[in-house]
């Protein structure tokens, strides 16, 4: 299982490296007997979709987690076990996350030194010291223009990237992790951090850079290793693979198998879009979605998909463009009236915007449609635990029944919950964010299948997906976005991981507003 | 097979239980501690149990239990306000002003029910539309009541009230007037929370203010409705408060609003939001005053009290982030 990568005799040996590594959450087994190394001096890549199971792996390096019996940490080519982060930042290893872990109201100079600032004595702090050092180790960098006395809150995203790595550096970091580094920033700005990386990399500090942008990946990396469903698919040299080679070996999967779709009659068009915008997050939107249709939209993080379901649904109304429903004209200017005329909208993140979990199931899934189930303004319980016992039935929610609170459930029956809600109101669109993020594969198909009946009875539905196996599993057609617009449309028959994952990728980085 | 379904109907009758403790299990706590208080002090000092003592006991505590019915509602919906005292102590003013300047009795009860709503509308409005942190509108709400109050009155005292304006020691079947008020008012509200579609909104804001907006409920015109029945409770309890004594002392009561906020959250009420009921709010007003009443019996100095509400609050708070991380 474990494929080790042949080691030449030339190449150094590794720095980091895991052995035969799992992890299991809850009894499900997210990292499966992986084996990793990273060399001094090397980028190497590391891709899956989201859920393979890289985010596992970098906090088993960074000593968040702790692998399961078996596995092996070796550090310099001894084995070492983090029990703690501080354990791992010991060893030489430094994360930047995604969301940069900074204090707003403190200097730049501050922030770098959080934790070990220089001392001059009497437990005071070196100020001359630590600013000196700040602007060495920001030279270093390249950045001459970021001010050591400056409060970081005020920054931009890629200055603030910038002193986190430099923080990294500060403390002797061998290891760099760079989780998508690039996911929030300007074209300038990426062409500078790219920089960056090429300089640690001649210092002889080793990266592990994770982005879903192919041409970073072919840029700096120089080797990648792919991660699918919690297992190593494969480590190669970055000249023995290309952007369609690496596509499959991220998809690779029977699609058929994983996703019985049910190829349901297509009816009349029930929403139209015609040049939605907002602000410039959403860009000239045009779409027909038809009764019974599930419409997947495709799009890498950022690229304007979620916002597009907000402005639907009201929340960020639109700022210019028509949204017909039912060939008539609509005016959708809040999530209530969104409801109102039949639109229902499964939120992205459960937890922020799904589920009142201190509530029951029953109070939450009647939650949209209370107005409905009340007389007067007295709510009917006997409806509303009819509803709920539905639900629970309707949908297989595991659950000891309508009176247990909402967040004691598990994931995936927590979305189901979320799913009942607004089923219950009688949708004709419906909308759904990310249907299976971070539940298990038993549920995932439970939710698939539940989508396609809901099709069948005559729903016309919109699914955002990260994960492309799911858009191409379950769509009639697809949709794929870049920047706030739509860069090309896809029929099921036409859509192959290739084409769709290229299109998703390659326009991203010219920023063309070729719109289909 | 006879165990097995033994076995079943046994752990569904425990989760039955369980579920209702869960929902109530401060409730109940709080009830067995009033009734082991009476029971225990009634005991030591009898007298501490005569009518003339009860009496004593509710008459001059029933209003601290109708402003933490409103003050209930505000923090189950995600809100504070610690104001509510200083206003209760402009509203008595107000209604005792206008009694003896010779305003019909029913105007000096209705007016400070509809200040009080204005004000704490004009409160929700800043926390729902402008988006300030209601800790932080109520605290300049609190230094702008309280010294408007003083320097208006010099905190004089109000006397000669007329004898038909004092309601508070009206009495319906032997049982003094602010007695029926807290009961009927307490039962209203839990009706209205529990069973109403607006009830429904207060706990699905204060649980996932996002997720209330995302299902359509409209956040910002609720969250101003909830302060404005809060104001209404608090106009109510005003005039309990004004017309307990012959006189009214106008200033602010020391303390009223940490007592207040004390019964919400000591009532089961989470100061995270979305969990707690009135009753339990009432039931914990109730329990103070019966401890505040107790201490003099015992010949405890009445300064404990406070130590002794610090530490039901904060053996609340720890109970209640125990549930919070049950529920996850």
């Amino acid at each position: 299982m474990t494929a080790t990568p042949a080691t030449s005799s030339e190449t150094p040996p590794p720095l980091v490296e895991l052995r035969n590594t799992s992890k299991t959450f809850g009894g499900i087994k997210v990292l499966k007997n992986v084996g990793f190394d990273v060399r001094p001096g090397e980028v190497h890549a590391l891709l899956g979709e989201n859920g393979a199971g890289k985010s596992t792996l970098i906090k088993i390096l960074s000593g968040f987690h702790t692998p399961d019996e078996g596995g092996e940490i070796r550090v310099n080519g001894r084995p070492v076990s983090f029990s703690s982060p501080r354990d791992a930042r010991k060893a030489g290893i430094a994360t930047v996350y995604q969301e940069l872990l900074l204090f707003p109201d403190m200097t730049v100079a501050e922030n770098i030194f959080i934790g070990h600032a220089p001392r001059a004595g009497m437990g005071a702090l070196d100020w001359n010291e630590m600013r000196r050092r700040a602007r060495a180790l920001l030279d270093d960098l390249d950045s001459h223009d970021l001010d050591v006395d400056a409060r970081v809150g005020g920054l931009s995203v890629a200055n603030r990237q910038r002193v986190e790595i430099a923080k990294a550096l500060s403390q002797d970091a061998r290891l760099l992790i760079m989780d998508e580094p690039t996911a929030s920033l300007a074209d300038a700005d990426v062409r500078r951090l790219l920089d960056v990386v090429r300089r640690l990399r001649e210092r002889g500090v080793a990266i592990i850079y994770i982005s879903h942008r192919m041409p970073e990946i072919f840029a700096l990396a120089d080797r990648v290793t792919v991660l699918r469903d919690g297992s190593l698919i494969g480590t190669k040299d970055i000249e023995e693979v290309d952007d369609a080679s690496l596509v499959s070996m991220m998809v690779g999967r029977s699609i058929d198998q994983l996703f019985p779709k049910v190829v349901v009659p297509i009816g009349a068009p029930v929403l139209e879009l015609r040049k939605v915008s907002f602000k410039d997050e959403v860009q000239d939107i045009s779409l027909t979605l038809r009764a019974g249709e599930i419409l997947g939209i495709a799009g890498l993080v950022g690229s304007g998909r979620t916002e597009l379901a907000l402005t639907i649904f009201g929340i960020t109304p639109a700022t210019s463009g028509e949204i017909l429903l039912n060939g008539r004209p609509v005016t959708i200017r809040s999530p209530q009236q969104a409801r109102d005329l039949g639109i229902a909208y499964v939120p992205e993140d459960r937890g922020l915007q799904g589920l009142v979990k201190p509530q029951t199931i029953r109070e939450n899934v009647s939650m949209a449609l209370l107005d409905r189930i009340s007389k007067g303004s007295i709510v009917d319980r006997v409806k509303e635990s009819a509803l709920a016992r539905d639900a629970i039935a309707r949908f297989g929610i595991r659950a000891r029944g309508p009176e247990q609170r909402a967040g004691q459930l598990s994931g995936g029956n927590q979305q189901k919950v979320v799913l009942a809600k607004w089923v219950s109101t009688n949708p004709r669109v419906l909308i759904m964010d990310e249907p299976t993020r971070g539940i298990d594969v038993g549920a995932k198909s439970e939710i698939h299948a539940l989508m396609c009946k809901l099709a069948g009875e005559g729903l016309a539905v919109i699914m955002i997906s990260s994960e492309l196996p799911e858009v191409l599993g379950m769509s009639d057609r697809i949709m794929v976005m870049n920047g706030g617009r739509m860069v090309r449309t896809f029929d099921r028959s036409e859509a192959t991981p290739d084409v769709v994952g290229a299109a998703m990728t390659h326009a991203g980085a010219s920023h063309a507003g070729g719109a289909a | 097979m006879s165990v097995e379904t033994a076995t079943v109907r046994r752990s569904a009758s425990t989760g039955f239980a369980a579920r209702t403790f869960a929902t109530y299990g401060q409730e109940f706590i709080i009830l067995a501690c009033i009734v082991v208080l009476f029971v225990a002090v009634g005991l030591i000092a009898p007298r501490f149990i005569s009518p003339t003592n009860l009496t004593t006991i509710f008459v001059g505590n029933a209003y601290i239990a109708v402003a933490a019915i409103g003050m209930s509602m505000v923090i189950i919906s995600g809100h504070i306000d610690v104001s509510v005292g200083s206003l209760i102590g402009v509203l008595a003013t107000i209604s005792g002003t206008l009694a003896v300047s010779g305003y019909p009795v029913w105007f000096a009860w209705l007016a400070p029910v509809i200040v009080g709503m204005v004000v704490t509308s004009f409160i929700g409005v800043l926390v729902a539309y402008v988006r300030i942190p209601s800790i932080v509108v109520t605290l300049g709400m609190l230094s702008i009541l309280k010294g408007g109050l003083i320097s208006v009155t010099g905190g004089a005292w109000i006397t000669n009230l007329p004898p038909d304006y004092l309601i508070a020691q009206f009495r319906l079947f032997g049982i003094p007037s602010p007695v029926w008020f807290m009961i009927a008012l307490t039962a209203l509200a839990a009706m209205f929370m529990r069973y109403t579609a607006f009830g429904r909104s207060i706990y699905a804001i204060g649980g996932n203010g996002e997720a209330a907006r995302v299902a359509g409920i409209p956040v910002e015109r609720t969250t101003v409705t909830i302060f404005a029945i809060h104001g209404l409770f608090a106009g109510i309890a005003a005039v309990l408060f004004a017309t307990q004594l012959q006189v009214i002392q106008s200033t602010v009561p020391p303390n009223l609003e940490l007592t207040v906020i004390t019964a919400s959250v000591v009532g089961g009420v989470s100061i995270l939001g979305g969990t707690g009921t009135v009753v339990g709010s009432t039931l914990a007003a109730i329990l103070f005053a019966a401890i505040g009443s107790s201490l003099i019996f015992l010949n405890v100095s009445a300064y404990w009290l406070r130590a002794v509400q610090g530490l039901l609050i904060l053996a609340t708070v720890l109970a209640d982030m125990a549930r919070r991380h049950r529920i996850g």
